[in-house]
């Protein structure tokens, strides 16, 4: 079972330092404890609502977070300390970055030219665009004449260039149709099926259900639960985290159940249990922090959990 | 695309310049000069009946409408009358003081514009760093300061104190034109070629200063970093682009601002350029050369303008290729 993992994130903070009124300055936590494992060849999917900072855990692995930010804990990309200088020279050979939309394309430069970069040749990039279905004059195209099909294909297309090990896509799928975003999965079991380990950032969970090998639950800046997807499965009975079961009775598959409240905002976290204020069996000790702890083949962060 | 784009922008350019020769007309009418009187000069002994000839004789009497196509139709056949300051005709006088004025230009308009470029995008580069904020200083300083003020600063350190510049005109005193030489000029024009540059230079290094950084904030630059791509690489293969093409647009934008630094410069540095013939002909009240004068540096202004624009069609794929997959 003890097999080495790709991409390890153990305690990750993100926060920011943000000017309050006057000159009073203040430490924004937006990501804090969090955990999380990527293996080679499987699909982790994060999920978890827009907004709540799923975008810079994907950031600080490629090492693309903004200057104001500060980032504590550790990331370790196949079992050593993933640093600045690492990043710099893995990001675009083995560690691959799929953004969220056309605006992460420069305006002004053809898309061939793009997809090519400073690490790939112009072979791997005709190769990538056959292999998924783009024809070959799109290569001169600016991006503003793609399709959002077409968009989604060549951003896919720059993840292939070079020897791809770890795959860390962003809100993949959004403004696509069912068929476009299905055939978007395909490629994604395709590449971790070659080996690829893939971070999937969703706030898709019906898309995670679909593609992922295991699924993390991010809520307000940290991973309540991870486990495999089988247990979301048949109503999510399975799961540990009640915030992870609430979610999959609101799918329309199930009950579409909805629950009250919204998340916390990272500026006014409470001391102890995140989801304390929405959750049916809070009890005194939810007041105080709650590890995540191992159970029953996943990860969960509350102290009820059996 | 490009065909229309291009035949309607010069169409555009062409009614905007027609309705600048009617308004230039109106305006010239109903301004204070007399041009008879300006022509025969204030303390004339010509007799009314003489000058009721002259003026039956120049149309003086009938009706706007008329003497404006009357005036269209001459300016058509290249005739803009007689100067009446220089005696000699409008078009010549101002052929031979535009070409003066244009290479003062053109030097300080590529000048500022390279200088500029590369000033902002160093000071955006180093955004909040001393250097950035003694030029943010700087160009602010600049861009309030008025023309004439900083070229007599110029001309009182450069000139006076320090005497390493002639005090003004465009070539030395007591020579004869044929002994005039090339370094002489160049002489002569140095110091209203670096007013004027200087002058120019604020607006466009601020504009790429805050281009850099409004760039620099974009999620393709983000993308190029997480692909491996260094500082230097994504300075030439996506910033450099992506804002030398406004700013190009910009430099050929403000050539209006160009015109009238210039003709304060060349005031104050009595160089004798189309600035100063422009001064001459408005204190003279000489309106031949004053509508002249109009014309030409409405045609010049547009001229940047349509420049500026036309460039966006052909270097913006964006505009140039719109149409293929609309």
């Amino acid at each position: 079972m003890e097999k080495s993992s790709l991409l390890e994130v153990r305690d990750l903070g993100i926060s920011f330092s943000l000017y309050q009124s006057g000159l009073k300055k203040k430490d924004l936590n937006v990501i804090r404890a969090l955990d999380l494992t990527v293996n080679p060849g499987e699909i982790l999917a994060v999920v978890g609502s827009s907004g709540s900072g799923k975008s810079l855990l994907a950031h600080s692995i490629l090492g693309i977070l903004p200057d104001n930010a500060t980032l504590t804990g550790s990331i370790s990309y196949k079992g050593e300390e993933l640093t600045k200088e690492r990043q710099r020279e893995l990001d675009g050979k083995e560690i691959m970055f799929i953004p969220q939309s056309v605006d992460y394309l420069d305006p002004l430069m053809r898309v061939g030219k793009q997809v090519v970069g400073v690490r790939g040749t112009r072979e791997e990039m005709q190769a990538a665009f056959r292999r998924y279905g783009l024809a070959p004059e799109v290569e001169k195209y600016y991006p503003y004449q793609l399709s959002g099909g077409m968009v989604r294909r060549v951003l896919i297309s720059t993840a292939v260039i070079g020897h791809p090990e770890l795959i860390v896509a962003d809100e993949p799928t959004p403004g696509l149709d069912l068929k476009m975003a299905e055939e978007t999965l395909k490629n994604f079991r395709e590449l971790a099926d070659q080996g690829c380990g893939i971070l999937l950032i969703t706030h898709d969970l019906d898309l995670a259900l679909q593609a992922a090998t295991r699924i993390s639950v991010f809520y307000a800046g940290t991973i309540f639960e991870s486990a495999p997807v089988s247990d979301f499965q048949g109503g999510g009975s399975a799961l540990r985290h009640p915030y992870s079961r609430a979610l999959v009775r609101a799918l329309p598959q199930t009950e579409f159940e909805p629950i009250t409240g919204t998340q916390p905002y990272a500026g006014n976290l409470p001391e102890g249990c995140l989801f304390g204020e929405r959750c049916p069996y809070r009890t005194e000790e939810c007041g105080n922090p709650v590890p995540i702890r191992k159970l029953r083949g996943g990860e969960v962060r509350c102290i009820h959990a059996t | 695309m490009k065909g229309k784009y291009v035949s309607e922008t010069i169409l555009k350019m062409l009614l905007l310049l027609f309705a600048v020769t009617i308004l230039s007309f109106i305006l010239i009418t109903k301004a204070p000069i007399d041009p008879l009187t300006s022509y025969i000069g204030s303390e004339s002994t010509l007799s009314p009946a003489a000058r009721q000839q002259i003026a039956d004789y120049w149309g003086l009497n009938q009706p706007l409408v008329q003497r404006y196509f009357t005036w269209l139709g001459n300016i058509f056949r290249g005739d803009f009358g007689m100067s009446i300051t220089y005696k000699r005709p409008v078009i010549d006088v101002i052929g031979e003081r535009f070409s003066a004025s244009l290479v003062l230009m053109l030097l300080a308009w590529l000048c500022s514009g390279v200088l500029g470029f590369f000033l902002g995008m160093a000071s955006g580069k180093h955004k909040g760093s001393v250097f950035d904020k003694i030029t943010q200083g700087f160009c602010l300083v600049l861009q309030s300061t008025p023309t004439f003020w900083i070229g007599i600063l110029f001309l009182e350190l450069f000139s006076v104190t320090l005497g390493w510049f002639p005090l003004g005109m465009s070539v030395p005193m007591g020579v004869l034109a044929s002994q005039v030489t090339l370094g002489d000029r160049m002489y002569h024009l140095f110091l209203p070629f670096f007013t004027l540059t200087v002058i120019s230079l604020g607006k466009i290094t601020l504009y790429t200063r805050q281009k850099y950084i409004e760039e620099m904030n974009n999620d393709y630059i983000l993308f190029a970093k997480a692909r491996g791509e260094s500082s230097r690489q994504i300075l030439n293969r996506h910033i450099m682009r992506n804002i030398a093409l406004p700013a190009v647009t910009v430099q050929f934008a403000s050539f209006s601002e160009l015109f009238g630094g210039m003709t304060l410069a060349e005031t104050v540095f009595s160089y004798p350029g189309i600035g100063t013939a422009t001064t001459a002909a408005a204190t003279h009240g000489d309106v031949p050369l004053l509508l002249g004068i109009t014309l030409f540096s409405a045609l010049f202004v547009f001229t940047g303008n349509l420049i500026a624009n036309l460039l966006y069609g052909v270097l913006d794929p964006r505009m140039r290729e719109g149409a293929l997959h609309a």
